[in-house]
């Protein structure tokens, strides 16, 4: 390898610990997480995808902070590096309930596990193919002792109830059941752990648009019922201004914008977020649609451009934005954004 | 079920028709001929007729005076009424002969497959479960040593090595020059004693493709999504991978393995060859140097009923152990 094309590998991890606030369930504070790029004969690292390259965010208890962008952005790899489910972290810190995730042992990890869960976006290969759906809803109680061995059969019927399952499927095998009922039978998983915290990484994607209404109205009520706190990552602006409380928005891997929903879909403030929400379909065939169009593809998270990581595609892009990457700063109260535009607000 | 497996069974036979079709064509081609040889020693006597006047009564007495389509068909029926003729080689009805030498090779075939499996499987998890570490690579490497070694070199250097320099093994042979001297236990220890080497060659042979097979198919499970929500349930990492990942792994060992029990009666040509252990295959090779008509057609239709067995059986397990698969 030649002199000049000689990637730099150092990894900038540095981070300003936060103070626990005991409102909030999460706290994520400039998470990063790379995968590293092998190549050549020996395999040795040539650089890194930076998929989540600082992300910073609180959730509060018993609400729901939805998490959009487009594919590739990291949204997924944020969910995942949250629950410790995707190796070690990079970067940064992840406060559960005050408790830096990645400081459990293995042991103390698997017990928290059940705390916080996680539905995959795919029902179809989430689950294990050759078990009766009892025992994926169940495997989790015994091994946990969530509750004592002779409620063990009353309560797997009580969870699958809740989720609209009927209690008699238990010895059905996952192929049997329709798209819609396995995401059921996702949701019941996770559920029969009595987690507080849910990660719900794209539940319904993958689901036609009435079933997709079904499983939101019952995610909503079992976070009523079970007072759960949700992170809800979505490319679906509409689901997520249903059901969010606050929202963040994500482009190559960092939090653009994040703010409380209302605020983020009446008064948007990134040009990305701009040209996100002018993108939903309007159900009105007369309205006319500002579309925003935005230029270009999302570019490579192994080579992110310099500056702001969006100036290669904004409309308001400024000489700044090329070389100097933009702060957080709070614009209006709970309402942040990363952007210069606002530098001198 | 069962009207799959009838017809699969019948397919089988339509197949294993023209197989046979194709070895008696074989045989008759060969150039080695047992009959010009016999005629050949006959008409070197004094006295004797001519080779032209030999070869005429001989192969009207051994029924090769037929032509090739003539002679498949006799041939054929003679098979399915279950006359199965004499060796001309061994002078035995090849029955006899083969009843005398196939055990032996089903026992080593299954002590070496026993071995293959107890040391390929768990070694092919390991690998898998630590994908790209030291211990992956030199598993694998070693898996494909053996997988690229020829059987007939590698059992030259375990000769060279054990039988010559450290003078653990007799060359060859199933028993040793005193055999006739030994006690009962003392006879069947020393057949175990001259079984080691081959054994050992077979298991080092075979045992890397296994391997392999179990990894990749490992590899694929655990990249799955319900390994994540298994880990995501917080299951320990031993439940994962035996619980989770390797049942599902199972199935298509399950299947790679029934399908190769039939072959266990096989025997190995060319291991039992280099080492003169009197199984099927050592014992059929003899016969087909020799153009022994019979007893090559037999044992060679034999191996083609095994083969098609082989499939049939992996077909019908693959419906058995997978709950999802039902054949209508």
């Amino acid at each position: 390898m030649s002199e000049n094309n000689k990637v730099d590998l150092t990894i900038d991890d540095t981070y300003t610990p936060v103070e626990y606030d005991d409102q909030y369930i999460l706290m994520v504070n400039n998470l990063k997480k790379y995968f590293p790029i092998k190549d050549g004969m020996l395999q040795q690292t040539v650089g890194y995808v930076k998929a989540v390259d600082g992300v910073t965010f609180n959730i509060k208890r018993g609400t729901t902070m939805g998490l959009v962008g487009e594919s590739g952005c990291g949204k997924t790899t944020t969910g995942r590096t949250i629950l410790r489910l995707a190796g070690e972290k990079t970067g940064g810190q992840v406060l559960f309930n005050g408790q830096e995730v990645y400081d459990f042992s293995n042991k103390e990890m698997r017990k928290k596990r059940t705390e916080m869960q996680i539905i995959f976006q795919d029902p179809f290969s989430s689950l294990q193919p050759r078990m009766p759906i009892g025992e994926i809803i169940g495997e989790a109680v015994r091994e946990h002792n969530i509750v004592p061995k002779e409620e063990y059969d009353d309560y797997i019927d009580k969870i699958m109830d809740e989720c609209g399952l009927q209690p008699f499927q238990k010895d059905r095998y996952p192929h049997e059941f329709s798209g819609g009922q396995r995401q059921r039978i996702c949701i019941a998983r996770a559920l029969a752990l009595n987690p507080e915290f849910v990660v719900c990484d794209e539940p319904v994607s993958a689901l036609d648009v009435s079933i997709q209404a079904q499983i939101i109205n019952l995610l909503n009520d079992l976070q009523e019922k079970h007072n759960l706190t949700y992170l809800f990552i979505s490319h679906d602006l509409s689901v997520v201004e249903h059901i969010s409380d606050t929202v963040g928005v994500m482009y190559l891997g960092n939090l653009v914008e994040y703010g409380p929903t209302d605020r983020i879909f009446n008064n948007p403030l990134h040009p990305y977020t701009k040209a996100l929400l002018s993108a939903v379909p309007v159900p009105d065939p007369d309205a006319k649609m500002n579309r925003i169009v935005l230029e270009g593809t999302i570019p490579s998270p192994a080579n992110p451009p310099s500056g702001c990581k969006f100036h290669t595609r904004c409309s308001e892009c400024m000489e700044c934005c090329k070389n100097k990457a933009p702060v957080m700063k709070e614009v209006e109260k709970d309402h942040f954004v990363v952007c210069h535009l606002y530098d001198e607000q | 079920m069962r009207k799959y497996i009838v017809k699969r069974l019948i397919i089988s036979l339509i197949i294993l028709f023209f197989v046979a079709f194709i070895i008696y064509v074989l045989m008759r081609s060969l150039p080695t001929s047992y009959i010009e040889n016999v005629a050949r020693q006959k008409s070197m006597q004094p006295n004797s007729k001519s080779f032209e006047e030999w070869m005429e009564q001989l192969s009207a007495t051994y029924g090769m005076n037929q032509g090739l389509f003539l002679g498949f068909i006799n041939w054929l029926g003679r098979f399915f009424t279950g006359q199965f003729g004499d060796s001309w080689y061994y002078t035995v009805p090849v029955i006899d002969k083969f009843n005398d030498t196939v055990w032996l090779s089903f026992v080593m075939g299954l002590i070496a497959f026993t071995l293959e499996l107890l040391i390929a499987i768990p070694l092919g998890i390991i690998a898998a479960t630590k994908q790209y570490s030291k211990t992956d690579y030199t598993i694998s490497v070693l898996a494909l040593a053996g997988i690229s070694l020829p059987t007939f070199f590698f059992a030259s250097l375990l000769k060279l090595v054990f039988s010559v320099h450290l003078g653990w093994f007799d060359l060859f042979g199933l028993v040793g020059r005193s055999y006739e001297l030994l006690s009962p236990m003392g006879k069947f220890l020393d057949k175990a004693h001259h079984l080691v080497l081959p054994i050992v060659t077979l298991v080092v042979i075979s045992v890397g493709s296994l391997m392999r097979y179990t990894r990749t198919n490992m590899l694929e499970v655990l990249n799955a999504d319900y390994i994540r929500t298994a880990r995501a349930k917080g299951l320990s990492e031993k439940k994962v991978i035996y619980h989770h990942a390797f049942r599902n792994t199972l199935i298509p060992l399950v299947t790679m393995i029934g399908g190769s029990l039939p072959g266990l009666f096989s025997g190995a040509l060319i291991t039992e060859t280099l080492y003169m252990i009197p199984g099927i295959g050592y014992t059929s090779y003899n016969a087909m140097v020799n153009g022994d008509i019979p007893f090559s057609m037999f044992y060679l239709v034999f191996m083609a009923i095994l083969t098609l067995l082989g499939n049939l059986i992996s077909d019908i397990l693959y419906a058995v152990v997978d709950p999802r698969v039902r054949i209508a």
